[in-house]
């Protein structure tokens, strides 16, 4: 039993939480800057995709679009599978 | 009586009826002292469809299907955006709880929050203060839904308050009682899918009877150009308060006891992967399709002044009769999925939790069950009792229900996972400080206006990081050694 040194799933649990709070970052941010950015100007400058306003398009339909395309790409290449029960190095 | 929308619905009840049975079966099989485990996380084998279904059905609740397409109705596209922020739900708390939530509620064989809270902190103040806000906040939230639901079934059928409201608690209670945990999650998973269905016929309907989306915009458009905008109908829905929701309805959801119990249940890492992708997709097609529905809804129906009533009624306009009823399955769906998975919990907090820790904590297994069911049974006929005349304080203190919880437990949780100088002085005072500066807040914001333009929930959930840390660090700086506790034992 090795009590001093940290369980290795531990540092896998850390970094995919790391990845986490870094993709709601980039979401939040992608979300506001195109509603925001875009948004703000006058409604007469506004062009339209799919009928829908060009700020609302990027940021709520791209947007989701993207955060999932970046939520399977790093779940499938940077998520690593850890067994949850305990191991029993020593017995 | 409107038979064709009733027929429907009453379909819908009694296969989530039997399926609940059904899944209940399943866990009369175990015996001994895994029978909490299974009755209360359904066995801890949950798995990735089920996992998703049940986390997005469970938080999204009758605001998500009937009040905030209504606001969006009003809003326009300022709502949409402010739904939005919902899709983070889907990733953040499985990735944020995640691996280590999963290890260490397996190592301190944790069936609930408070489980998991009692083991990290050592401390009887954190489980009692913890208990109680979760039997407090949550039996009133679940009150509050079932209102709603028998409200849905009331404008729905034309059936009287009380009939409806018997048919919902009959429905949920059965299932529920003798099902447990897998019995919810299983229908759950059946109820999102209902909810993902329905919001997409009930999206195209609209569409179509609009005339196409262009078309939509267009007389939102001629009405009021701010309906197009970030900005709300009047201009005046502002970045802070909008971006703030991210808070409330975005990563705070962490520290909702109901959600963080899922990330506890499921089998293994493969199933929360899969998890968290279909998780993300649903949430997304479910926030984006509802809110949008609110918004076109605007020009094909105008003048509803009954925000709660936009779904039921649009639905009812653009779908055939026995459509409308499949569809409007979906609110009822998001309902049902939301009461029974806090009845389940807070059932599993006073029977582990208060019961088994403070009452009787050498009860054999048949007390244990009798207890279980008993009570399950017991709260659920409480609540239908409250809500056939609702009194004024459990309106009220669901309005604390879903920030103030957020705003107590979310920091307990998170530090108590990844810091390893978090403590039980930080833990008490992180939830004395999160609800008590919830509840002035909300008074201060109701008289004034908001405080800094923002939602309730933000400076709560600020505060209460700010005394956990300080709490901590000033009152015991010990490192806390997570290899400390081996599996089985409890400190």
């Amino acid at each position: 039993m090795s009590n001093n040194k940290t369980d290795w799933r531990f540092k896998v649990a850390n970094r995919e939480a790391l990845i986490g709070c870094g993709l709601a970052l980039l979401n939040f941010v992608w979300w506001f800057g195109f509603a925001y950015g875009m948004g703000s100007r006058p409604v007469e400058e506004y062009s339209y995709i799919l009928g829908m306003p060009d700020w609302f398009f990027y940021s709520c339909v791209v947007g989701f679009i993207l955060i999932t395309a970046l939520v399977i790409v790093v779940v499938k290449f940077f998520f690593k599978e850890v067994p949850f029960e305990e191991e029993e190095e020593t017995q | 009586m409107n038979w064709s929308v009733i027929i429907p619905l009453l379909v819908f009840l009694i296969v989530i009826f039997f399926i609940g049975i059904w899944s209940s079966r399943k866990g009369a099989k175990v015996s001994g002292g895994d029978f909490l485990q299974d009755y209360f996380l359904g066995g801890r084998e949950l798995g990735g469809f089920v996992l998703a279904m049940t986390m997005v059905a469970t938080y999204g609740s009758a605001s998500s299907f009937l009040g905030g397409p209504g606001t969006a109705y009003t809003m326009g596209f300022g709502w949409v955006l402010l739904a939005m922020s919902q899709v983070v739900t889907g990733y953040f708390v499985l990735m944020i709880l995640g691996k280590k939530f999963a290890i260490m509620a397996r190592r301190y064989r944790a069936l609930t929050l408070v489980d998991f809270l009692k083991a990290r902190y050592n401390s009887a103040p954190v489980v009692i203060l913890s208990a109680a806000a979760i039997i407090i906040f949550l039996f009133s939230a679940m009150a509050a839904q079932w209102i709603g639901g028998a409200r849905l079934v009331e404008s729905l059928t034309g059936m009287s308050y009380h009939t409806a409201l018997f048919v919902f608690a009959v429905s949920v209670l059965v299932y529920v009682t003798i099902g447990g945990f897998r019995a919810v999650a299983v229908t759950d998973a059946v109820q999102g899918a209902v909810m993902v269905i329905g919001t997409i016929v009930l999206l195209a309907g609209v569409i179509i009877a609009g005339g196409g989306v262009s078309n939509i915009i267009h007389d939102l458009v001629s009405e009021n150009p701010n309906l197009v905008t970030p900005f709300g109908a009047d201009g005046n829905l502002g970045k802070a308060y909008v971006s703030s929701f991210w808070i409330l309805v975005g990563v705070g959801v962490v520290g909702l006891p109901q959600i963080a119990v899922r990330s506890m249940s499921y089998k293994n890492s493969r199933s929360m992967h899969r998890a968290l992708i279909i998780g993300t997709v649903v949430t997304g097609v479910i926030m984006l399709n509802m809110h949008l529905i609110g918004v076109f809804a605007r020009p094909i129906l105008p003048g509803i002044d009954v925000g709660d009533k936009v779904i039921p009624l649009i639905a009812m306009d653009v779908l055939p009769a026995w459509l409308a009823g499949i569809v409007l399955a979906a609110p009822m769906a998001a309902i049902m999925s939301t009461v029974d998975s806090l009845l389940i919990l807070v059932s599993s907090t006073v029977v582990k939790d208060v019961y088994l820790n403070y009452i009787k904590p050498d009860a054999n297994v048949r007390a244990i069950k009798r207890a279980s069911f008993g009570v399950t049974a017991v709260l659920g006929t409480i609540v239908y009792i409250l809500a056939l005349d609702p009194p004024d304080l459990l309106i009220f203190l669901n309005l604390f229900a879903f920030g103030g919880l957020e705003a107590a437990f979310i920091w307990p949780i998170v530090l108590g996972l990844y810091w390893k100088y978090a403590n039980k002085y930080g833990a008490i005072a992180s939830m004395i400080v999160g609800i008590g500066s919830y509840i002035a807040i909300h008074f201060y914001n109701e008289a004034n206006g908001n405080l800094f333009g923002v939602h309730t929930v933000t400076l709560p959930v600020l505060l209460s990081f700010v005394a956990f840390i300080v709490f901590s660090l000033v009152m015991k700086q010990e490192a806390y050694d997570y290899e400390r506790i081996r599996k089985g034992e409890i400190a």
